[in-house]
């Protein structure tokens, strides 16, 4: 069974309409597409962000409010609460239960953040922001998560220490979607690869077969990186 | 959370509202009188000396709000206080006729001053009053010299208007000409600008003395006799029938004030600045002192008296008669 | 004795200037009591009227206290609708009339800091597994610097005043008096009008290091918050 279901699932915006039916599995699973293409869109769509038409089942059960805790997103653009990095965290653990000093100095060790641990959020670089958003995002037990743009703004060293992160979290049997319009994260990172294009879901299929044998023309120009813009 | 702050909140409004009842309560327990007055007066700090020692003799608090005339006047209609302390008579006489004021005492005199600069353009030093606002104006068509005017209707206001009436001169067409200037404002603030301006202005002899001696302003006194200057103080009572509550106390007050009140007022600012800046009015009208008693008859009396019988109420209950 | 020509008795002056501090104090304490909320119920939740309450706080932000002074008078008047209350010319008068006029500073800085968090901090709190009134608290605990700014925002205006001071307590003051209601403001306009520039400029320095010192105790709040 599928974790979750979107049927053709609309979200109009007037000058903007994502309108798509897919299906999202176990392991990693990138949304593929150049900006503005209705990645984020997407991804708060499935956060239960968003108002919709159509249907979306969640393993299985219509989704709703209460399914929210089943999901986190990490957002493109980081936010930060005010406090420290630690606070940050500690807030997030707390929400679930489990305010453990340790813990939360584990995943920021882990997202090379310790040394900053007792900075201010809202004084941190872009760079430390987004780390510290998908640490905090870490933190808590889901069994969904959702990232967009995780290493937008991330020097090379640190986009491969959170793409490991998502990977171990693969691992551990987690459903994880990102959003990128990075064709090289996708192709690293991803088992399966969603194609899209003006709202479109242009192409979905298994990683390998999408970046070798695209099906459709947009998609193998886009993968080919001819596309890339 | 949410709770602590709802009690927080609440714990904000009792304790406001006790306060409220604390301040209402220890009011209900002093002997508060209160009386508005004219800035001028209040400014030149006798009140202050009057207040202080009611309070050390009596244990009452006189409160002293100082506004203009015409406000003074408001307040007293609205309820809001027992007596008044004014100068300007026809405003006076239109409250005592309304019904709101009853039993006016003339309590002090001073003289207003024409003040200007030194150099003195318009050439008025030692002129009549009414010569010297026709010179004014002369000069001041010429381009030669300013007037100010506070144009706010206070007493000093009023006696201005009075007095370019005397000179042939009327205020309303007048203040439209380009060397009138009007400030709107008290007497400091008019002195003030006066003297940057290099022009001539009517002052209440306290105010200049005080602006002149702290080296604020750079003005003269150029026209200073002249009984059409003479500034003539009295307390009205608010009428009881008119809903105030504190006759007793403001009649005690007005008793106070023309009785040992006068050797207060007479000693007041002569140190200060080496002359009074009031003379008791009671001593003058009850020895008929020449020439002060014709002309504060002239300029402060309504009807020949300083206060017409009809506008009278129980005051031989306090021993206060009337000229 | 008081000394009625410029020397400085420094028991007045510190009279004076307690009052101040309590009068515009409890304004300002007041108006964030009502403000908060308000502030709070503005941004955060849409309900019909919303629009036209908030313009209606926009407006009075800009009211000249002289305006609201004289209203106030005429309202508290002893003849006036609200004269029975006898609030005119008294320290709690001058209070409450503070507390009308920076009533809108509370409730405008209140709602736009929550505004610029709101959002996405809401969302945030939503996908970190709060529910939404966790959410909503979240979102003010965010907000609470310029929360806490609004306030002393409040009380800077409040004690820097004068028309309400001036209309509603009359600058009252005997010697010794129980029921005086003189405030720093009133007393700097009374003593510039009677040409002692010099004590209206001690006082004047006395009303800015109050509102300094506040203001700067207030940010080492903020910084701990
Ligand atoms: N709240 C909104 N209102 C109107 N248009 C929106 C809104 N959010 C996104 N859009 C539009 O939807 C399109 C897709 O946006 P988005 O999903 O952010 O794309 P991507 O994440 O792929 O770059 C864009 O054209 C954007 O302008
Ligand atoms: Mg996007």
């Amino acid at each position: 069974m599928a974790v979750i279901e979107l049927r053709n699932v609309v979200k109009d915006y007037g000058q903007f309409k994502l309108s798509l039916s897919m299906e999202i599995e176990r392991g990693i699973t990138a949304i593929l597409g150049s900006s503005g293409a209705g990645k984020t869109t997407l991804l708060r769509i499935i956060a239960l962000l968003e108002s919709f038409e159509g249907e979306y089942y969640f393993m299985g059960e219509e989704a709703s409010e209460k399914h929210r805790k089943k999901i986190t997103m990490v957002f493109q653009q980081p936010v930060v609460f005010r406090g420290t990095v630690l606070d940050n965290l500690l807030y997030a653990l707390s929400l679930d239960g489990n305010s453990s000093k340790e813990k939360a100095e584990e995943i920021l060790e882990k997202l090379n953040l310790l040394e900053v641990a007792k900075k201010k959020a809202k004084n941190l670089s872009g760079g430390e922001k987004q780390r510290l958003a998908i640490a905090r995002a870490l933190a808590i037990e889901r069994e969904v998560y959702l990232f967009d743009e995780p290493t937008s703004n991330l020097d090379a060293e640190n986009a491969s220490i959170v793409e490991k992160c998502i990977r171990d979290l693969a691992k551990s049997g987690k459903t994880i979607v990102i959003a990128t319009h990075n064709i090289f994260q996708a192709k690293r990172l991803s088992d399966k690869v969603a194609f899209l294009h003006n709202g479109k879901l242009i192409e979905y299929g298994e990683t390998k077969q999408i970046f070798e044998n695209p099906k459709n023309e947009l998609t193998k120009k886009f993968v080919s990186g001819d596309a890339y813009y | 959370m949410a709770r602590k702050i709802v009690i927080l909140a609440l714990a904000i409004l009792v304790i406001t509202f006790g306060l409220y009842f604390y301040e209402q309560n220890k009011r209900k327990e002093l002997k508060i009188l209160t009386i508005s007055t004219t800035t001028s007066l209040y400014d030149t700090g006798f009140l202050d000396e009057v207040a202080r020692i009611f309070k050390e003799k009596y244990g009452i608090e006189v409160h002293f709000i100082a506004k203009g005339t015409g406000a003074a006047i408001n307040d007293a209609k609205l309820g809001v206080s027992d007596a008044i302390l004014v100068h300007a008579k026809s405003k006076e006489e239109e409250f005592m006729r309304e019904g709101y004021g009853v039993n006016r005492k003339i309590f002090a005199y001073n003289f207003f001053v024409i003040v200007g600069p030194k150099d003195d353009p318009a050439k008025i030093r030692g002129s009549s009053v009414v010569d010297a606002m026709k010179k004014i104006a002369e000069a001041g068509r010429e381009g030669k010299a300013i007037w100010v005017s506070r144009g706010d209707l206070s007493g000093t206001n009023v006696k201005e208007i009075a007095l370019w009436k005397a000179a042939g001169f009327d205020y309303e067409e007048i203040r439209k000409e380009k060397w009138f200037r009007e400030t709107g404002a008290g007497m400091g603030q008019t002195l003030l600008y006066a003297s940057n301006e290099k022009a001539y202005t009517l002052s209440d002899t306290g105010t200049y003395l005080r602006f002149k001696r702290a080296g604020k302003i750079d003005l003269e006194i150029l026209v200073d006799r002249g009984e059409e200057l003479i500034n003539v103080y009295s307390i009205i009572v608010v009428n009881p029938e008119k809903g105030n509550e504190n006759f007793d106390l403001a009649m005690k007050f007005e008793k106070w004030l023309v009785t040992d009140g006068q050797e207060v007022l007479r000693g007041f600012g002569r140190d200060e600045f080496g002359m009074p800046l009031f003379y008791p009015a009671v001593e003058v009208l009850e020895k008929k002192i020449e020439p002060y008693y014709s002309w504060i008859a002239k300029y402060g009396f309504i009807n020949g008296s300083e206060c017409p019988k009809e506008y009278r109420y129980r005051a031989e209950e306090y021993g206060i008669a009337f000229w | 004795m008081v000394s009625l020509f410029g020397d400085l008795d420094w028991g007045i002056v510190a009279e004076i200037t307690l009052r101040s501090l309590k009068v515009s104090g409890l304004a300002a304490i007041l108006a964030s009591t009502i403000g908060i909320p308000v502030g709070v119920l503005l941004s955060l939740y849409n309900f019909t009227g919303r629009e036209f309450l908030k313009s209606i706080f926009n407006t009075l932000l800009g009211i000249p206290t002289v305006v609201m002074g004289l209203f106030l008078y005429l309202l508290l008047a002893p003849k006036g609708p609200f004269g029975f209350l006898g609030l005119l010319y008294t320290e709690m008068g001058i209070s409450l009339g503070q507390m009308l006029l920076v009533l809108p500073i509370v409730v405008s800085i209140t709602a736009t800091s929550i505004e610029q968090v709101s959002e996405e901090i809401y969302e945030l709190a939503l996908t970190l597994g709060a529910s939404r009134a966790q959410a909503v608290v979240k979102v003010i605990s965010e907000a609470l610097p310029g929360i806490v700014l609004s306030s002393i925002a409040a009380f800077n205006r409040a004690v820097a005043e004068l028309g309400i001071a001036l209309m509603i307590g009359g600058n009252v003051f005997v010697y010794g008096g129980l029921a005086n209601t003189r405030v720093l403001t009133t007393a700097i306009q009374m003593h510039v009008a009677r040409g002692e520039i010099d004590v209206a400029i001690v006082l004047g320095l006395i009303l800015l290091s109050v509102v300094f010192a506040i203001s700067w105790i207030m940010n080492l709040v903020k910084k701990w918050l």
